[in-house]
């Protein structure tokens, strides 16, 4: 689910549409917009606060052979809400999981590492050794 | 005081609008601004839409500074407004910024840290000219370096000094936290409470008392322990899953501000801290709100309540910059009733004068 959740709607949709067209399945509640209340921790480890609300899309599909998936994805592209309740539904099936996880959770999570890799090393780049110098306080 | 009702002028409100919607559109010789373009040039515009605004969500908040031309309070009130139309679906496991994925890291205590400096997209050691090169279209950014090594998630500061107890602890507790959205504003505010209102509070006003802490009132000598900037996931438990998931990702500045020392007959002396939680990249934001949050934390500390940033109900009742607009702006509406009886006080009060 948490590739699932970084990936657009066309990622999911090109990589599961590959081998045909998207399976057929029932929607059984959204996709709808809402909030998620987002908390911190006060001096980051202490008790919990409020720190305010995220926009946040949720689905629940059915497959054609019964297996249920929800999503619950930040933003508000409930195409994508739909499309990750979908790939949830059909990775149940003990038969299809593997399949999926390789068509389809695999190369979005490579792509979104990829991503990640690349700001780590922009960040890496600013990376700094101050000197200081002894003689200011003596 | 009051305002009274009135009636008419529907012709005029609606002219008025009218002209807004031009205005804002400027002239139509200028290619209009997209959203978009908001979203990926105007980003600090759009973090504190968000942090202010109280919602994270950089789309809607770029489409809010787009309607409001710009008036970034304006766009936090579009936001707060929208907000209050969405039902919320859960709260989110308290996010952990020990994990954070670091775009920007520094901190003013430790030369030598483990996990290094590292700057970030920072404005900081800019020569603060302006670049007249960005008078005319760029189409191309110039490539960023890039360098080998990792910059992944990296221990917090007070997990550092944490380990010797030179740093007051982290006191957690299992208590469901008081949310500003749900229940008003009550005193004594305790310190969950005093959190969410700094972090949805007005950047100019936390800066204004943050600063006032250092000039003297109410100074508790500050150091920046630590600030971060960088990607936080957000895990929520929904009921019909009964189990965590990740819904995505957020950025989020953290500032652990360090200050001088407390100590009991239990306790030997140690380091104070005042902590600063926003969304987006808002750092001066971030510094001003741990000032005022360890001003605000002086009577917990047992020292002396004497400033304006230690005064908690005076931070938290003046916080809030939709709410200041509306009780300041509101001296805008028809107070012709009320202003002619304190007309007709006047006048009688100087006819017995003159007598």
């Amino acid at each position: 689910m948490a590739v699932l959740a970084r990936a657009s709607a066309n990622e999911i949709d090109t990589l599961l549409t590959k081998h045909g067209s998207v399976p057929s399945h029932t929607i059984l509640r959204g996709p709808e917009g809402g909030l998620v209340m987002v908390r911190g921790r006060a001096g980051g480890g202490g008790s919990a606060f409020n720190l305010g609300d995220m926009t946040v899309t949720r689905c629940t599909v059915r497959t054609e052979s019964g297996f249920v998936g929800h999503a619950y994805v930040a933003g508000r592209e409930t195409r994508r809400a739909e499309l990750a309740a979908l790939v949830d539904a059909l990775m149940q099936d003990p038969d299809r999981a593997a399949d999926l996880e390789v068509r389809v959770i695999a190369p979005l999570a490579a792509v979104q590492a990829r991503h990640a890799a690349e700001r780590a090393a922009k960040a890496a780049a600013t990376r700094v050794q101050f000197f200081a110098m002894q003689t200011m306080r003596t | 005081m009051a305002y009274v009702a009135i009636k008419g002028g529907e012709q005029a409100i609606d002219n008025a609008h009218a002209w807004l919607a031009e205005e804002r559109r400027g002239d139509t010789a200028t290619p209009a601004l997209s959203v978009s373009q908001i979203q990926e040039q105007l980003g600090r515009s759009v973090d504190r839409v968000m942090a202010e605004g109280s919602l994270y969500d950089r789309e809607l908040a770029a489409l809010a500074i787009k309607q409001a031309q710009g008036d970034l309070i304006e766009a936090a009130f579009l936001l707060r407004a929208y907000r209050t139309t969405l039902p919320r679906f859960a709260h989110s496991v308290a996010v952990e910024t020990g994990s954070m994925r670091i775009e920007r890291r520094v901190s003013a205590i430790f030369k030598d840290l483990p996990g290094g400096q590292v700057l970030g997209p920072t404005y900081d050691y800019t020569h603060r000219l302006l670049d007249f090169s960005l008078l005319g279209d760029e189409t191309v950014a110039p490539e960023t370096e890039t360098a080998a090594g990792h910059v992944g998630t990296m221990p917090r500061v007070p997990d550092i000094l944490g380990h010797e107890g030179l740093l007051e602890a982290d006191a957690p507790s299992s208590r469901e936290p008081g949310d500003l959205t749900r229940e008003p504003l009550t005193f004594p505010a305790e310190r969950d409470v005093r959190l969410q209102a700094l972090a949805r509070g007005d950047e100019g006003f936390l800066l204004g008392l943050g600063y006032s802490t250092q000039r003297g009132y109410g100074g508790s000598h500050p150091f920046a322990g630590e600030i971060r900037m960088g990607e936080v996931s957000v895990e929520i438990e929904p009921a019909e899953l009964g189990f965590d998931i990740d819904i995505g990702d957020l950025i989020m500045t953290e500032c652990q501000m360090v200050n001088q020392f407390k100590g009991s007959k239990t306790v030997p002396p140690q380091f104070t801290r005042g902590y600063g939680l926003v969304f987006g990249f808002g750092e001066r934001k971030a510094m001003a709100m741990a000032l005022v949050d360890r001003a605000m934390r002086a009577a917990e500390l047992g020292e002396d309540v004497t400033a304006p940033a230690q005064n908690v109900e005076f931070v938290l009742y003046h916080s809030d910059n939709i709410e200041a607009t509306g009780f300041v702006e509101h001296l805008k509406l028809p107070h012709y009733v009320d202003f002619q009886s304190e007309l007709q006080n006047v006048r009688r009060m100087r006819k017995e004068a003159a007598e």
